[in-house]
């Protein structure tokens, strides 16, 4: 699981003002991505932390989900830099895929673009890439496997321990 | 009381694996007093160990072994490496399915008959009729507790069937219900009901759904007749120079390799694995492997046309509450050639929970078209399409040229192809199934494409020609005789039926017979 944490160190609004945006909420500081209204942030080990910052808005933008927080996508992009620590050409991959955006993106790179729209024509460009396709392929499964974003979907997950549903609704429609 | 055999022990049965077939024969022959080892490659996981959640459950039941695939089917592009959805542990895929438990169609046995020659299908009539198998269908939904049958109830319907069964009334079908289902609807067998936890694919942890692992696999035992070795994993069947098989070579849990003597082997490791082991099992009198003197071992792989269809309503359904498949149309399983193909499908709820819809309501997409279907999850209801597809000798189970697994054999390559007739039946079904969630205001409705397979079949069928089949009607193989295949790979067609009751009736009906020829000294 991602090393999620809560940010104590307080970065006062000026200090935020002074470091680059991410969205409009994530900050780069050090080698940490920094949510700071929402107290949390991941640190980068091996991936650069723009580089990680870039991959949240990425996976926003694959798999779009106006109710969830960052931190779900932040959690969910965790395993890439795990794995870049491990395996160097892995790494490469994703340090040159992203790379690769910024430069497809013009002047301000990838998160430099505003309209989600014109993000998701740049990645429609590269989604045959195994950059793309190794980025996709694990989202699918780190992303909605979150237990904590389940009932924000209306999905109650593991039910044996609760009895089942054949005293909790399993036939409680009424509109039909 | 399980009783242990012996390495050197040829006076045993032994059967390779534990699924619906491997378990059931297993029990069928100890209560006939024969001695009977069933060699099983995963380990043994009991029901209240199973979990509550689909990755986790996927890993710790599916069959994850390295495979390949080729052909046209969408599987093999979205997922290269997994053709089948089955599990490697003690009870095989009777602890993944749904329970659904239908008999054949008479005409479904004689396809060739009734279908006559259809372009690039490899059609056979089974050597065995409907009426042949009723007696033993009668005793599998004895045994299984089918709901529907021996004054057992119907399960009662939950969300997902209410609004299925809505539509199903505005379409006019007039067969539907909750399925004849091997779940109990009250408690039989010392096993308690349905508690409509949903989660069946992920084992019952109730055990109210019908599994080898806690029915056939400890009855068995109890005559202290029938030993279950978990974490054996068969890699080649040994024969003699008469050509009768004499024994099996397993992998156990370190991968050590032990050598197993038995009187009769019985293959049933699903119609992925039976067929690859018999061409692993190839030697200098069988080159081809074992039992393939017709050269069907693996071809006419079978898999069901199948599909889902999806839709998302005003308001809420809650799809995954409750039993997982009780409910079925079965007005479209006729043979009707006026909508355009042969053979026919059955409509059935489905549903997955969120992490398994994601990955499988439409594998590779991405973008607010698909992640807009599922924040609209929990107004969700969901079907299943499961119909006949035609054998085709191209579509087979191949050895991998290159690739190994850790004991040094050839991995399974999987080549699957839809027949245009396949595809006539899909499009139907899905227009039929979208049309029905439409009937009742459904704002979107999504035809997902099939999932890796659950209804693997045909890779050594039955037939009365020894050059056209690998197994006779009793499953013995024609060319050993002291050979048997005892699950889906024997099935000469599919029927539009969910396979299951249909290999537990077989492997009662091959207990009698194996029984009979054991006692008469002809094997």
């Amino acid at each position: 699981m991602a090393t999620i944490y809560d940010n104590r160190r307080g970065i006062s609004r000026r200090e935020l003002l002074k470091r680059g945006t991410v969205g409009a909420a994530l900050i780069v500081s050090g080698r940490a991505v920094i949510s700071p209204e929402n107290a949390w942030g991941l640190e980068a080990t091996a991936l650069s932390p723009e580089t990680v910052a870039t991959l949240i808005l990425i996976a926003r933008d694959i798999y779009p989900h106006d109710q969830l927080a960052d931190r779900f996508y932040a959690i969910a992009i965790k395993g890439q830099d795990t794995r870049a620590a491990k395996d160097a050409s892995h790494k490469a991959l994703i340090e040159d895929g992203v790379a690769d955006l910024d430069k497809r993106a013009g002047s301000g790179g990838y998160r430099g673009l505003s309209w989600e729209r014109d993000r998701v024509a740049i990645l429609r460009e590269i989604e045959t890439t195994p950059f793309f396709q190794a980025v996709r392929g694990d989202l699918v499964v780190s992303l909605y496997d979150q237990k904590e974003l389940w009932p924000i979907f209306g999905y109650e997950g593991e039910s044996y321990s609760e009895g089942g549903y054949i005293d909790r609704g399993f036939n409680d429609i009424e509109w039909l | 009381m399980a009783a242990p055999y012996d390495l050197k022990d040829d006076g045993v049965v032994v059967i390779i694996g534990s699924g619906a077939g491997g378990g059931t024969l297993g029990n069928e022959l100890a209560q006939r007093g024969i001695d009977v080892l069933i060699l099983e490659a995963g380990s043994r996981i009991e029901f209240e160990d199973f979990i509550n959640d689909e990755w986790e459950s996927f890993a710790q039941l599916a069959w994850l072994d390295h495979r390949t695939t080729g052909g046209g089917w969408r599987v093999s592009k979205d997922f290269p490496n997994l053709p089948a959805w089955i599990v490697k542990a003690v009870g095989g895929t009777t602890t993944h399915w749904a329970g659904a438990s239908l008999r054949f169609q008479e005409h479904e046995f004689k396809t060739l008959t009734h279908y006559g020659r259809i372009e690039g299908a490899n059609l056979n009539d089974w050597p065995l009729t409907l009426a042949e198998l009723e007696p033993y269908y009668t005793k599998a939904e004895d045994k299984m507790g089918v709901t529907r049958t021996n004054d057992i109830e119907g399960l009662p319907g939950n969300n997902n069937f209410m609004v299925f069964k809505a539509g199903a009334d505005k379409l006019g079908y007039k067969e539907c219900h909750t399925g004849r289902m091997a779940i109990n609807s009250a408690d039989r067998d010392d096993r308690m009901s349905c508690q409509q936890t949903g989660f069946c694919f992920q084992g019952c942890k109730w055990g109210a759904k019908w599994s080898t692992l806690y029915t056939e696999i400890p009855k068995g035992e109890a005559t202290g007749k029938l030993e279950v070795r978990p974490n054996a994993h068969v890699v080649k069947i040994e024969h003699d120079k008469t050509g009768k098989v004499t024994g099996v070579v397993y992998a156990d849990k370190e991968g050590k390799l032990h050598e197993q003597k038995a009187r009769i082997v019985c293959l049933a490791g699903n119609s992925i694995e039976s067929p690859r082991l018999l061409l692993n099992s190839h030697s200098a009198k069988f080159p081809d492997g074992l039992a393939n003197s017709s050269g069907q071992v693996g071809k006419n792989y079978m898999r069901h046309t199948t599909g889902s269809v999806y839709a998302v309503f005003e308001k809420p359904v809650h799809m995954y509450r409750g039993t997982t498949m009780a409910g079925i149309i079965r007005d479209e399983a006729r043979h009707d050639p006026s909508r355009g193909f042969a053979g026919g499908y059955e409509m059935e709820t489905l549903s997955l929970g969120l992490p398994f819809l994601a990955a499988f309501l439409d594998p590779g997409a991405w973008g607010r078209s698909f992640t807009s279907a599922l924040d609209n999850y929990a107004n969700m209801a969901g079907m299943w399409i499961v119909g006949e597809d035609m054998p085709q000798e191209q579509n087979a189970v191949k050895l991998h040229r290159e690739l190994k697994d850790q004991y040094g054999m050839p991995i399974p390559d999987v080549w699957f192809t839809d027949h245009p007739n396949d595809e006539a039946m899909r499009n139907h079904a899905y227009k039929q199934g979208m049309a029905l969630y439409s009937a009742i205001g459904a704002i979107r409705t999504f035809p997902t494409p099939p999932y890796p397979s659950t209804h693997n079949l045909g890779t050594n069928r039955m037939s009365d020609k020894a050059s056209d089949g690998v197994v006779n009607k009793w499953g013995q193989t024609h060319d050993v005789k002291n050979l048997f295949i005892s699950d889906g790979s024997q099935f000469t067609t599919g029927g539009a039926e969910n396979p299951t009751l249909t290999i537990v009736a077989l492997a009662i009906r091959q207990a009698d017979h194996i029984a009979k020829e054991m006692a008469a000294g002809t094997i």
